[in-house]
């Protein structure tokens, strides 16, 4: 068979959509292309085969490397998850998450960066647990996030009193703010103690590759807010309350801090008398923990 | 050590990948160790403890700088974000030289993850030429390019991947990191002579050397990394340093990763191969004259 030559561009193209479309159930490469060409021929239009291995086949060894790769590292930044739903539903719904969201980043990082989002929109991949699913991957990304964002100088206690009520400020960068339907950050600690994370650099060996869901205590819905941060190159989990999340979150939104405190005292339930002396509260702690800074002044030149 | 314009004329010997399951070893027996090769995206972070070991690292040891996603060979162009991670971690590690390899693998600014082949076209050639050139202005620093195992071949190829290589090293004036359990492994793939390969590679313009162990299936061979080397890898290694000189040598080791004293005494096994080489092989240009706009 001949085929008219292809430009580098062609054959990228072509070889990258063959390589991320999903393996078959037995780890195979599809015999049809996304586009409904048989994939033998698809392969043979710029892969030579040798003695020993068709076109298809040679193909077939890049499909396979990819997908493994890419669903090991999402594995290994969502191992409570996989937990949760058990590693067949956690399998499933990887490939159809990667298939929608392939990496658009150089680094595998950011691979999961979308999934918590991802299992909103498609809660039947985490079957009866779905909303509990959600929580633990947001917990999760929040982990990734807070382990390897900047550390900035942080203000002190006696720096952010000299402050206006029309002043900026700025979160930690790798402070992490997540809203839960479900107490799970124990359940997400617990379960990650039983796998050796070791960051994202190298991999977790899931020994056991239960299919599935784990059985879990009984959690009931309970509105959670939490902080995910790092003291000493370690990630922690902390819960806050109401009021002094949504401060937080408004802070991070570049709220005026007048605003910021608003938003949070608001939802505080708290007699106006004793408000004053809860955001000195929460001020003294966020401080002593090192969470607020100046702001970013690149950012605000952006903005206007 | 050998020294020559592309791995800014170090004195680099024998190294191993910097890897987590040794970090425990190395920080507290402060073992010696020529230098160590990290893999430039686990670090390119903007913080945490990733980035606190590799101080702690480049406090003791030298750190050669290694990617696996600049893929020279994509059609599309570098992200600017990645290129600009890549030069604020190449002036904290202070690198001498850096690598990534001949391959391309994203699409689009969408990424397989992979070392994909080129097909060895003269398309290709002027294409990777012109961005290995454009990556070495940007960082510099010497770039040096590195084969890769491949288990495919392109209809569409136009030469071998030794003269490809070759090629595009002219081209892009750039150094050669030349992985020999590569050129072992897709020469039972493709069924070449690697030997004709190691003998065809520019020798003065080889910056590194790389060796690894690798799996065998019934049809193909795959780059795992994963075993010590084998014998007809340490004979393209010796044929390797008999023509280029003694060359900073560096053992791949990434999964079923043994012990540290392991994975050391099979890179220094190269010791036998570097100290019965004879006079290293410098090329005669220099860096400044040749390469002018990169400061060293």
């Amino acid at each position: 068979m001949t085929h008219p030559t292809m430009s580098l561009e062609e054959i990228q193209r072509e070889m990258a959509s063959a390589v991320m479309t999903p393996l078959t159930a037995d780890d195979e490469m599809r015999k049809e292309s996304r586009n409904g060409r048989p994939m033998d021929h698809v392969a043979a239009s710029f892969i030579a085969p040798n003695s020993r291995l068709t076109s298809f086949e040679r193909l077939e060894i890049y499909n396979r490397q990819y997908w493994y790769r890419v669903l090991n590292a999402l594995g290994e930044d969502f191992p409570a998850l996989r937990t949760v739903i058990g590693s067949r539903a956690f399998d499933a719904m990887s490939v159809a998450y990667i298939d929608a969201h392939p990496n658009r980043s150089f680094t595998l990082r950011n691979l999961g960066s979308r999934l918590p989002e991802f299992l909103v929109a498609n809660p039947h991949f985490a079957g009866r647990r779905a909303d509990l699913a959600v929580d633990v991957a947001r917990i999760e990304w929040a982990f990734v996030e807070a382990f390897d964002s900047a550390e900035r100088e942080p203000l002190t206690l006696e720096q952010i009193a000299t402050l206006e009520g029309d002043s900026h400020l700025a979160l930690q960068p790798h402070l992490q703010l997540v809203e839960v339907e479900y107490p799970v950050d124990d359940l997400v600690l617990k379960l990650h103690k039983g796998e050796e994370r070791q960051t994202t650099e190298a991999g977790i060996k899931h020994d056991e590759d239960e299919n599935a869901p784990a059985k879990l205590p009984v959690l009931r819905r309970k509105p959670t807010w939490l902080a995910a941060h790092r003291v000493d190159y370690s990630v922690f989990y902390l819960r806050l309350k109401r009021g002094e999340f949504h401060t937080l979150r408004a802070i991070r939104a570049g709220q005026p801090l007048a605003e910021a405190i608003e938003a949070g005292v608001t939802t505080a339930r708290v007699p106006a008398a004793r408000r004053p002396q809860l955001v000195r509260q929460w001020f003294t702690t966020w401080a002593e923990l090192g969470w607020i800074c100046a702001p970013d002044l690149d950012k605000l030149v952006r903005t206007a | 050590m050998s020294s020559n314009r592309f791995n800014a004329f170090s004195n680099h010997g024998i190294g191993i990948g910097l890897r987590i399951p040794h970090y425990e070893h190395i920080f507290s027996r402060k073992p010696v160790v020529d230098w160590f090769e990290i893999i430039s995206e686990n670090f390119m972070i903007d913080g945490g403890r990733p980035l606190h070991t590799l101080d702690r690292i480049l406090e003791q040891y030298r750190v050669v700088q290694h990617g696996v996603s600049m893929y020279f060979g994509s059609v599309t162009e570098p992200d600017p974000e990645h290129l600009k991670r890549l030069k604020t971690l190449v002036r904290r590690t202070g690198t001498p030289w850096l690598s990534d390899h001949l391959c391309w693998g994203s699409v689009d600014g969408t990424y397989t993850h992979d070392l994909l082949p080129l097909p060895y076209t003269w398309e290709a050639v002027a294409r990777t030429a012109e961005r290995v050139r454009k990556v070495q202005d940007h960082l510099e620093i010497p770039v040096a390019v590195e084969n890769v195992s491949s288990y495919a071949a392109f209809t569409a190829s136009e030469m071998t991947e030794w003269e490809f290589l070759n090629e595009v090293v002219e081209r892009a004036n750039c150094g050669i990191l030349l992985d020999v359990n590569n050129i072992y492994v897709s020469s039972v793939n493709h069924e070449f002579d690697p030997m004709e390969y190691v003998n065809a590679v520019p020798a003065e313009r080889v910056a590194q050397i790389h060796i690894a162990g690798h799996s065998r299936y019934e049809k193909y061979i795959l780059d795992t990394h994963d075993h010590p080397v084998i014998d007809p890898v340490w004979s393209l290694y010796a044929r390797a340093i008999e023509r280029c000189g003694p060359t900073p040598t560096l053992l791949e080791w990434d999964d079923h990763i043994p012990s540290f004293d392991e994975v050391h005494a099979e890179a220094k096994k190269a010791e036998r191969y570097l100290n019965r080489s004879g006079a290293p092989c410098l090329d005669s240009e220099t860096w400044e004259t040749s390469h002018s706009g990169h400061g060293i």
